[in-house]
């Protein structure tokens, strides 16, 4: 019967010193399919796929490809049987151009000098298959978004003849028309025969591609199960491991007095006269495509890029930002979208991330209180529920959920009244979503303002009062909490 | 919580620095009987006090993932200037003083400015400026030694009779840095500058003033490192404290500092420079040649530098 399979691991085991991060699993991937592989945050799934991919070891356990066991003890051997992953943070060099990277190893095609014309003509071939031909292969990759940097990350899979092609959240950087894109090319790829195997927390879209659905809970093996009529709720139990009745807490908070209003926005080409404002207690949604200016916008009202004109009242006074202190002095927060590059300091402690933008607070006459601030930091962590071993471990010892909740920690911190989150859930699990949502109703009861920018609709649907859409640096549309649907959003965010 | 155990391989990895100081003292001990004779280690203290304090300005450039190159070049100028204020113009020790400790603020200024509003590279930076700083110090001096052995004041700062005042005064100054570092907002910033500016400056941290201020501290500390190291001889001259700037630099790599930026301690970093120091100090009392003596001490920088990866890579892999 093992013949029938692409791709077969069994009985994996992983430890990590005295962690175990695998333990007994499976994963049987037949040719030509699409298979999706879910579970929280820590289920193991990262680290099933870099042993699959030769970046770790495996204890025990062994793998077949089309039915003859392997050994993969490196990324090359890996590559050479064929197998690709393409990760959340792309392994591009960004100071080169497109056609440069999707031809990487091959620059020269063996022959010693590059033929550029040839190079760039097979890039630009590659791009069109994919069906975005608007990429010039010219462009340094750097300069390129995130949705198109990805896009070349897969070409440059592809031109590698993969049989089996690991997508670790692909989605999570882009949106409707990007991710159409991409699911119209992963469903080129299956007809081609090439096995794929999708990672996502975003179970509208396993639903929609997957044939088969893997499970694993805290490195453990739950089940297999065909996609075709089950149903959401029974695999979010799955991956949970409990019941998960709801999704979006239910929030009450009483909508106060206008905090921010932002009159007729001009800032650089993505904000073309944005014009909104939002209350006490109020989640106000921002949607719209990737690259249609939600970002730019609050990074100019904060303060972080300049603005050209246009008019910002904080509290019915009018204020001009021209740095973050500024904003931030006046009680206004922005946790960024990737928390990674922009929000922590990773290496350092939880206890320095947490005061970073207070530290007034523990401080008297430019000395720390150690013991206040520790006191202090335990407090504000323990208001949202944020775990982690001790206030002096590093920030990257937490798991995705609670690094975001650090990132939002120095903003509660700072005593915010109005904060703004760019993309909160971006690449957390069910589990610490909903966590993080229930923070942002806290902060909503307690009579802050919340600026939310989203590009999932569910979120967007489920969370806000009301939605403001942006499409090409300028707001498309506004709708209230009542009138809410995707249908709507995606009209305006598309313009039709 | 579970409580932790004593762990003999994660103390001798935390603290590794302290560990490969004694361990090359001891050798140090057994090797030479001289080694631990009150002269030999009050000599190596007297050596230390200008090089452990240019290290120390180092050090907070190097946490904010810079670097300053000038640093041997500012010791050379600052004391040359001192000197020859001094010498040709009558001046006290302390006007002379106050003017070596404003031209090392000086050029950290221009350093500062230079990388955080001018956005050039530190190394590129402080490269141009440590040629300048040498030019210049040619110049002041005119190319040759600047004496001021009948000032009584300068013989004193590194005399016995005094209680070795260059001595005390790096000692005082290291205190100082090392609760800077520990314990004020200033200290957690510029190491978190060097983390992660964007997040930083997102925070609302002016990050720039911050890092130009690093450089000030580096030029600082090594305008007085200039004025304790030409005390010793009562003489200041160009070639003073060349190349200061790579000892520095080793001393905080020894110190389990990051050149990334982040990371970094005051008290390891002196341990990193006396761990230089004996590592001189033992082969001149073997009576080691001068120039294969170069040869050895880059030896053991690169395996100490080694070494700090390794026990990095045990730290992240659990």
């Amino acid at each position: 019967m093992e013949g029938q399979y692409r791709l077969e691991m069994k009985n994996i085991t992983k430890h990590f010193g005295g962690v175990k991060a695998l333990t007994d699993v499976s994963l049987k991937v037949e040719p030509g399919e699409i298979h999706a592989l879910i579970g929280e945050n820590g289920a193991g799934k990262s680290t099933l796929m870099k042993i699959l991919s030769g970046a770790y070891q495996r204890d025990s356990g062994q793998i077949f490809i089309d039915g003859g066991e392997v050994k993969i003890t490196n990324p090359k051997e890996s590559k050479d049987l064929g197998i690709a992953v393409i990760y959340q943070e792309f392994m591009l060099a960004p100071d080169l151009t497109v056609a440069e990277n999707i031809f990487i190893d091959k620059l020269s095609g063996g022959k010693g000098i590059i033929n550029w014309k040839k190079l760039r003509a097979d890039a630009g071939a590659q791009l069109e298959k994919l069906g975005f031909d608007d990429i010039n292969p010219n462009a340094k990759c750097g300069s390129l978004s995130v949705a198109y940097q990805q896009v070349v990350e897969i070409c440059k899979c592809l031109t590698r003849d993969a049989k089996i092609l690991v997508f670790d959240e692909p989605t999570a950087v882009l949106t409707f028309s990007e991710i159409e894109k991409l699911f119209e090319v992963i469903n080129k790829l299956k007809k081609r025969n090439v096995s794929v195997i999708y990672i996502s927390h975003r179970l509208e879209e396993i639903f929609r591609l997957s044939q088969h659905i893997t499970v694993l809970k805290d490195g453990a093996y739950v089940d297999t199960v065909e996609t075709g009529g089950f149903d959401k709720q029974r695999l979010v139990n799955m991956m949970v491991g409990r019941e998960m009745t709801d999704m979006f807490p239910e929030r009450h908070a009483k909508i106060g007095e206008t905090v921010l209003k932002v009159e007729d926005l001009y800032a650089g080409k993505m904000v073309q006269g944005v014009s909104f404002e939002v209350r006490a207690g109020e989640v106000l949604g921002f949607n719209g495509l990737v690259g249609a200016g939600r970002t730019e916008t609050m990074r100019a009202v904060f303060g972080a890029d300049k603005k050209e004109s246009g008019k910002v009242y904080y509290f019915g006074k009018e204020v001009n930002w021209k740095s973050p202190q500024s904003a931030i002095r006046e009680k206004f927060g922005l946790l960024p979208e990737d928390r990674k590059k922009q929000g922590l300091l990773l290496e350092q402690s939880v206890r320095m991330n947490t005061t970073l933008a207070c530290l007034s607070k523990v401080t008297r006459h430019g000395w720390i209180q150690h013991k206040k601030e520790k006191k202090f930091v335990k407090e504000v962590l323990g208001s949202i529920q944020t775990k982690y071993g001790s206030t002096e471990d590093n920030a990257n010892s937490l798991s995705g959920g609670n690094q975001q909740k650090l990132s939002l920690a120095k903003w509660i911190a700072a005593d915010c009244k109005c904060v703004v989150f760019d993309e909160p859930t971006r690449g957390v699990d069910v589990g610490a979503k909903t966590e993080i949502y229930k923070v942002i109703n806290t902060l909503a009861e307690k009579g802050i303002a919340v600026i939310m920018i989203s590009s999932e609709m569910p979120e967007i649907i489920g969370m806000c009062d009301r939605v403001v859409i942006m499409r090409n640096g300028k707001v498309s549309g506004e709708v209230e909490k009542n009138e809410l649907s995707e249908n709507i959003m995606i009209k305006m965010a598309m313009g039709v | 919580m579970k409580k932790k155990k004593f762990n003999v391989k994660d103390f001798l990895i935390g603290n590794n620095t302290y560990v490969i100081f004694l361990v090359l003292f001891i050798v140090c001990a057994l090797l030479s009987s001289t080694f631990l004779e009150p002269v030999n280690l009050v000599n190596i203290c007297l050596q230390q006090s200008g090089p452990i304090l240019v290290a120390l300005g180092m050090l907070f450039v190097v946490l904010t993932g810079g670097i300053d190159l000038s640093v041997g070049a500012v010791t050379a100028l600052s004391s040359c200037c001192a000197y020859v204020l001094m010498r040709d113009y009558g001046q006290g020790l302390g006007a002379a003083f106050v003017v070596a400790v404003l031209i090392g603020l000086a050029m950290g200024l221009l350093n500062g400015i230079l990388v955080a509003y001018g956005k050039m590279q530190g190394f590129v930076t402080t490269l141009a400026t440590l040629s300048i700083g040498n030019g210049a110090a040619l110049i002041v001096s005119q190319g040759a030694p600047v004496r001021c052995s009948n000032i009584p004041s300068v013989g004193a700062m590194a005399s016995k009779d005094y209680g070795y005042p260059i001595v005390i005064g790096c000692v005082i100054i290291i205190v100082i840095m090392a609760l800077i570092q520990q314990y004020t907002s200033y200290g957690r910033i510029v190491i978190a500058c060097g983390s992660n500016s964007t997040a930083v400056q997102l925070a609302g941290i002016n990050v720039k003033r911050y890092v130009c201020s690093c450089y000030m501290v580096s030029g600082l500390l090594a305008s007085i490192a200039g004025m304790f190291i030409a005390s010793r001889t009562q003489t200041a001259a160009s070639t003073l404290g060349k190349g200061g700037e790579l000892d520095a630099i080793a001393a905080c790599v020894i110190g389990g500092a990051s050149l990334a930026g982040g990371k970094g301690s005051v008290i390891k970093t002196v341990i990193g420079a006396l761990t230089i120091a004996l590592i001189s100090n033992i082969m001149n009392l073997k009576g080691v040649p001068a120039y294969p003596q170069e040869i050895v001490k880059g030896c053991i920088i690169i395996a100490a530098v080694l070494l700090q990866i390794a026990t990095d890579r045990t730290e992240s892999a659990v």
